[in-house]
């Protein structure tokens, strides 16, 4: 197992190497300016220039390579120094210094991280700012869905066909079909503009140090909860329900009856443990497409994180910003594939990786 | 009581034909009769294709004419519950602020969504099945065909979609016209962007298919491998095919729709449903039906396209037909 593990690990660096490479083969190719909103009176040389300052007047491998450099060299440094400087966790460790800022008074060698076109600020802070937010309501989210969804998927498959099933499979359909940029507007015309219960915007600034603004993180997260909330229960019930369908006409449950255990422990142990195997995996699977839905459901709640930064970096051509975003969603993909393989070989002994 | 005499003739005698063989697709429309679901889902895509098809020839209203005095019309049933609002059966579904008819509108728009998930529908299916077909019948291109679709299925779609939809915008627009252009983006997009279950599908069933005895009689006989393909393993896996294929519609239709909504899809002036659902979120507590009806819209034709999907699975699995 361990060294299926450390394969897929080694083997998962090309792959990333190659997603990379082509998110920047894609955005060298594209014809947008970054320039175009410099005005007409900027002399040529000027715009050369700034071009340069930017790092576009390069050839492309070397932009690739530095970009590379960049996020897997430079950033770690900042990491580490931020972790055993000022973290909460770490800083109880020396001092490092291994990031050297360049600046007027620096002599000698100094590096630059990856910087935002749009605010002249370093990518990952802003990435950092924002992903707390994101976090909070996706993650918020699949924990929600992944509740409802398992209670939903074991009932349906106990009692195939009934009434409480049927409606179910139903209520799945609906989760499948409706997309979230409609029932983002319509939870908001209902509860917020009909009832007046729910903010309908996400107040990002809000501070919970009383009981009336924890009441009030709830309510403003609810909406946006319920909405990516939707998908992942449709999709997990339907994997649980089938899951369970498989097990439950299995010998072992007939075994399992004619020993005279309760019905009870027969389904919630017995048959749950045997079918949660492939469900586990099919929620680390999720994961990161839960993270793209996000992108949605943050512009329709106006929730400032990462899916939002990157619709106004690319509206405003601001290329590292958005490498380096659609970067971390690949990264995301990979790792969270990658968890599931290995959380499907440790649950089930029948597989073998070796 | 019978007569014993006349049993054994009786038996013995030629068993009448009563009916010709059943064709399979015959077996397969009678299994796909007894799905509600599906039938009810087919009736209403056939429904909404051909509205959105011939809608225009019977409501003749210019999608795109605006009429600054008859804006922010509701639509005619308002005038149930409230007598004042502003409602005539010229615009039954309402106008909205510019004045254009939300009917015309609706027509347009959900014309050009179809299209889209039609168009990017049969794109998917091509690359996948070429894909799935080449990777599951010639042992050489397996490996890299396979790790290709393992490197696109790790590619984060809908940020990709985003970037290449905002990036190539600008240059097709040049070469084919605002509207055309960006059909054709949308439409590869979303093709290059689904093709990976499909492929995996299609692969696995031409594996499992072309070590069947059927196979090897045809390459014993001299059949040329495009002969095989062409005439023995795509009718054979035309099932599955079919099963993704709707649910390759269903995405493209919500896909579309979402570029729309994030503000990257077609032109403005250009009517689909997510861009009628997305310009018309900024008024939607004094108009909520310009929300509500190309919301439904979208959600009733996917659901139509997925329930049609679940019948199909059903009627083409030969294990449950007959059942």
């Amino acid at each position: 197992m361990l060294t299926y593990t450390i394969r897929r690990l080694v083997l998962s660096v090309p792959t990333l190497l190659f997603i990379a490479l082509v998110i920047f083969m894609l955005l060298q190719l594209a014809p947008g300016d970054p320039m175009a909103q410099v005005p007409l009176t900027v002399p040529p040389e000027v715009k050369a220039k700034m071009r340069e300052a930017l790092g576009l007047g390069q050839p492309a491998y070397i932009q690739f390579w530095k970009w590379l450099v960049q996020m897997f060299w430079i950033e770690p440094q900042v990491f580490i120094d931020y972790l055993t400087q000022r973290s909460f966790l770490f800083s109880w460790l020396p001092d490092t210094h291994f990031y050297t800022a360049c600046g007027p008074e620096v002599q000698g060698a100094c590096d630059l991280r990856v910087i935002s076109w749009q605010t002249r600020s370093p990518v990952m802070d802003i990435v950092v700012q924002r992903l707390p937010q994101t976090l909070w309501v996706v993650g918020m989210a699949y924990v929600v869905g992944v509740l409802i969804a398992l209670p939903i998927g074991i009932y349906s498959a106990y009692r195939q066909y009934s009434v409480f099933d049927q409606a179910g499979t139903f209520i799945t359909m609906i989760g499948f079909s409706i997309p979230p940029f409609f029932t983002g507007p319509l939870l908001i015309v209902l509860f917020s503009v009909k009832l007046g219960w729910l903010p309908f915007i996400y107040d990002t600034t809000h501070v919970v140090n009383s009981w009336e603004s924890f009441v009030y993180q709830i309510k403003q997260m609810i909406m946006p909860v319920m909405v990516l909330a939707l998908q992942t229960t449709a999709q997990i019930s339907r994997f649980m329900r089938a899951s369970m369908l498989d097990n439950l006409n299995q010998d072992y449950v007939r075994t399992a009856r004619a020993k005279g255990l309760g019905e009870a422990v027969v389904v919630m142990v017995h048959v749950l443990r045997n079918s949660m195997i492939p469900v586990v995996t099919v929620i680390a699977l999720l994961v990161p497409g839960i993270f793209g839905g996000a992108i949605i459901t943050e512009v329709i709640f106006s929730v400032n994180g990462i899916g939002q930064l990157l619709i106004t970096a690319l509206f405003a051509n601001d290329l590292p910003m958005v490498m380096t975003l659609t970067f971390i969603f690949a990264f995301l993909i990979v790792l969270f594939n990658l968890i599931a393989d290995v959380l499907y070989g440790i649950l089930d002994p029948r597989v073998r990786y070796d | 009581m019978t007569d014993p005499a006349t049993t054994p003739l009786n038996a013995l005698a030629e068993p009448e034909i009563t009916r010709p063989p059943r064709s399979q697709w015959r077996d397969v429309w009678d299994q796909f009769k007894h799905h509600k679901g599906a039938l009810l889902g087919g009736g209403f895509l056939l429904f909404i294709t051909l509205s959105v098809l011939f809608g225009d020839l019977i409501w003749q209203l210019d999608p795109k004419k605006l009429d600054i005095r008859a804006k922010d019309m509701r639509p005619i049933y308002t005038a149930i519950w409230d007598s004042g609002a502003k409602v005539g059966w010229n615009h039954p579904l309402g106008t909205d602020q510019l004045g254009r008819d939300q009917l015309a509108q609706i027509l347009a728009g959900g014309r050009t969504s179809m299209a889209v998930g039609w168009a990017a529908m049969l794109l998917t299916m091509l690359i996948g099945t070429t894909i799935g077909v080449a990777a599951g019948y010639f042992k050489r291109l397996e490996g890299p065909l396979m790790r290709l679709t393992d490197l696109f299925l790790s590619l984060p779609i809908l940020p990709l979609m985003l970037v290449a939809v905002t990036l190539f915008r600008q240059p097709l627009r040049a070469n084919f016209g605002p509207e055309g252009g960006m059909f054709i983006l949308i439409v590869c997009v979303i093709g290059v962007t689904s093709w990976m279950q499909t492929a995996r599908i299609v692969r696995g069933e031409v594996m499992a298919i072309k070590e069947r005895e059927f196979v090897l009689a045809a390459r014993a006989s001299g059949t040329k491998s495009r002969g095989i393909i062409l005439r023995h393993l795509l009718p054979n896996v035309l099932s599955p095919i079919m099963v993704s294929a709707t649910l390759g519609l269903a995405t493209a239709i919500i896909t579309e729709s979402a570029l729309s909504f994030l503000g990257v899809g077609f032109p403005s002036d250009y009517p689909t449903w997510g861009k009628m659902l997305a310009d018309a979120v900024d008024r939607m507590q004094e108009f909520p039906e310009r929300v509500m009806l190309p919301g439904v819209a979208i959600s009733l034709t996917v659901l139509a396209v997925n329930y049609l999907g679940d019948g199909l699975r059903d009627a083409l699995d030969p294990r449950i037909r007959g059942r």
